[in-house]
């Protein structure tokens, strides 16, 4: 099995940094037209947006090729499409189509993307943990090179999970990254009311180097996570790196009054720090891009994200005698 | 159950040797690590002390510890690592010392390698084996006596395998590892010691097909596991009366062979269930449904179930001796079925 290399990063090249915004911009457009789904009824359930994270995926899964292998979270429709998903299939997943990449049968939650060695999103906090660590496990013990990332929320440090297998990843020196995206609340619940003790701490007390970043910023995001994928390819073990950022939506879709449980002012102070804001902003300081051009990469998103979400509405349901398939192989 | 005391049965059968059901299950696992170079074990205590019950002595020393891991105490996260492996080109079989630590790693059985395949429309899949124990008498109290085999049993995706014999448990386990589903494969910590007639060379069983260990005429005993062996002493003893039982060993709940538990009901008529299990809402429930469902008009009695009695499993030996079904209880259900008491 080959794994391509990841990008050089001492100096972010043009070409990157345009492809940063790219994919970013690619997220946000998917989020909003899928919030619009939701809102005008045409997609059903529980939809979980990323809108305001996306510096975290697209900074994380640039730096992995698209052999290496994620999983992902309930909120989790960024780290599909940065992993390489299309658009449209995606959004038939999300509507419960034939075409989608799980034939319907997964939705929001549960994407999963084999062509891209996703591994799935999934509905259980810190659910994926194991899996993360097992397919690190099974590309060390095959030689593949390949490294595993598992993204999940400041939640899941809830979970014991995450910490036996974090013991494990050290333990047998596995190629896996432990991305925990703190956007700060735990559902509804501030995390500083969840979580003792410095988070950080708790990945070196089992001897994982950690390393904290503005999640906010996807050059350094970029950056760290090219140091941990590197490590991990050599061989020298696991990382945990831990992204600050925020969730600008609710918890999901339907949290539309969120002042119970944090403030307006809160909320504002934060859309100052807009990944995508954030990246126009040094793409035209560093004369990396032009208005134009930036406008060109919004507007094709626009209409990447509007062809494929109007493809999937025409698109067709499975046949009701698809129930019975693939609950074994 | 309490040890078995069956007799002894012929060991100068061509082509066959006897060995333990221990020994049976060390030669499916050495058999298939050989084979496949993508199948490893992860537990705890697997290793050089070749699991607490002795039943991979040998096997560190052959395939290094690269391929027999010594994990920490840890149930759910070696599930969890074994699933993800098994998703990505990998074969675990990830041993739970006791059946009873089911209620540990059910987050990653139940909600992770049981639905993967299909969550995913079939474009992922978990060749994952899980085996464990299950069964009382060995003095263990209640958190290590459970036999909780219907749990995983009741969740779409999982396959559960329930050997009652050496050469059930080698063929079967061999059939579990090659799977690309995640199977669930439970050993009763008594029969560790049980020995039986095991065919020379490679076989596997196929899933899905159950075993008559006796034919008979006048009522069917179905029993699983340890249970076969209640049932058989039992049918001893009920020949003794003059009564002729058959004995059908499902043994695998998930698939289940319907057709051959169906067709031994309707040709004795009479039928009861043997489960190590809890009583209420357990295997022996479901198996009684089935039959009533595929048997119901050529039955002369109604489907007695005979499982574990619905108490955590006491430490006292005279109180656990209570709580399992034994050959003299089997033989008064079965007199009273027969109309006989």
């Amino acid at each position: 099995m080959t794994t391509e290399s990841p990008m050089a990063v001492t100096e972010t090249s043009q070409e990157l940094a345009l492809r940063f915004y790219e994919q970013m911009r690619k997220i946000r457009s998917f989020e909003e037209r899928a919030d619009e789904l939701y809102k005008l009824r045409l997609m059903a359930g529980l939809t979980h947006l990323y809108i305001g994270e996306e510096a975290i995926a697209v900074g994380v899964c640039e730096s992995l090729g698209r052999d290496d292998y994620i999983t992902s979270t309930h909120r989790g429709h960024g780290h599909c499409l940065a992993k390489g998903a299309d658009v449209e299939r995606m959004f038939c997943e999300l509507l419960g189509k034939e075409a989608g990449y799980c034939r319907g049968k997964g939705g929001s939650m549960h994407i999963a993307d084999h062509e891209n060695n996703n591994l799935g999103a999934n509905a259980i906090v810190g659910g994926s943990a194991g899996i993360a660590t097992g397919a690190a496990f099974s590309a060390k013990a095959r030689g593949s090179g390949q490294v595993a990332v598992c993204f999940f929320g400041e939640g899941a440090l809830g979970q014991g999970l995450v910490y036996e297998v974090m013991n494990l990843a050290s333990l047998w020196t596995l190629p896996v990254v432990y991305v925990c995206e703190n956007n700060l609340y735990n559902e509804y619940t501030h995390y500083s009311e969840t979580t003792a003790g410095d988070i950080a701490t708790r990945a070196a007390a089992f001897g994982i180097p950690s390393e904290e970043v503005d999640g906010q910023d996807v050059r350094a995001v970029h950056a760290a996570a090219t140091r941990a994928v590197e490590r991990a390819r050599r061989g020298d073990g696991p990382s945990f790196l831990l992204c600050r950022t925020y969730r600008f939506m609710g918890h999901h879709v339907g949290d539309v009054d969120r002042t119970y449980y944090r403030s307006k002012e809160e909320e504002q102070e934060w859309r100052q720090r807009d990944p995508l804001e954030l990246a126009r902003r040094w793409l035209l300081e560093d004369g990396l891009a032009d208005e134009a051009t930036l406008d060109e990469i919004d507007r094709r998103a626009d209409e990447l994200v509007a062809a494929g979400s109007q493809a999937a509405i025409d698109s067709p349901y499975p046949s009701p005698d698809e129930v019975g398939k693939h609950v074994y192989a | 159950m309490s040890t078995p005391s069956v007799k002894e049965v012929p060991t100068s059968h061509e082509g066959m040797r006897e060995i333990s059901l221990a020994q049976a299950v060390n030669e499916a696992l050495a058999e298939e690590l050989r084979r496949d170079p993508t199948v490893f074990i992860v537990g705890e205590d697997v290793a050089e002390a070749g699991t607490a019950f002795k039943v991979m002595t040998g096997l560190v020393e052959e395939f290094g510890r690269e391929r027999v891991i010594d994990s920490p105490i840890s149930e759910p996260g070696i599930t969890g690592l074994g699933l993800g492996a098994a998703m990505t080109g990998m074969r675990p079989v990830v041993d739970i010392m006791f059946g009873d630590f089911l209620t540990l790693v059910m987050d990653q059985l139940a909600n992770q390698a049981a639905k993967i395949h299909y969550m995913s429309g079939g474009r992922l899949k978990a060749p994952l084996t899980l085996r464990t124990t299950l069964g009382a008498t060995r003095r263990s109290a209640a958190q290590h006596s459970q036999s909780l085999h219907v749990w995983p049993a009741h969740i779409p995706g999982l396959k559960v395998v329930l050997p009652s014999t050496p050469a059930d448990a080698k063929g079967l386990l061999k059939t579990a590892i090659r799977d690309d589903n995640p199977v669930v494969f439970f050993e009763d910590k008594m029969m560790f010691a049980t020995k039986g007639l095991v065919p020379d060379g490679e076989y596997t069983i196929p899933f899905g097909v159950a075993d008559v260990k006796r034919e008979g005429e006048d009522l069917t005993l179905i029993a699983t596991s340890s249970m076969v062996y209640v049932a058989l002493e039992a049918a001893e003893l009920l020949a003794g009366e003059g009564i002729s039982a058959e004995v059908v060993d499902p043994r695998t709940l998930v698939p289940l062979d319907r057709a051959t538990l169906a067709a031994s009901a309707r040709k004795t008529g009479r039928v009861i269930v043997l489960d190590e299990g809890h009583q209420s809402y357990g295997a022996s429930a479901e198996i009684a449904a089935v039959v009533a469902e595929d048997a119901f008009f050529h039955l002369d009695a109604p489907v007695r179930r005979m499982g574990a009695m619905d108490v955590p499993i006491p430490f006292s030996p005279v109180l656990e001796d209570e709580t399992v079904p034994t050959p003299d209880r089997v033989l008064a259900a079965a007199l009273e079925l027969l109309g006989k008491r």
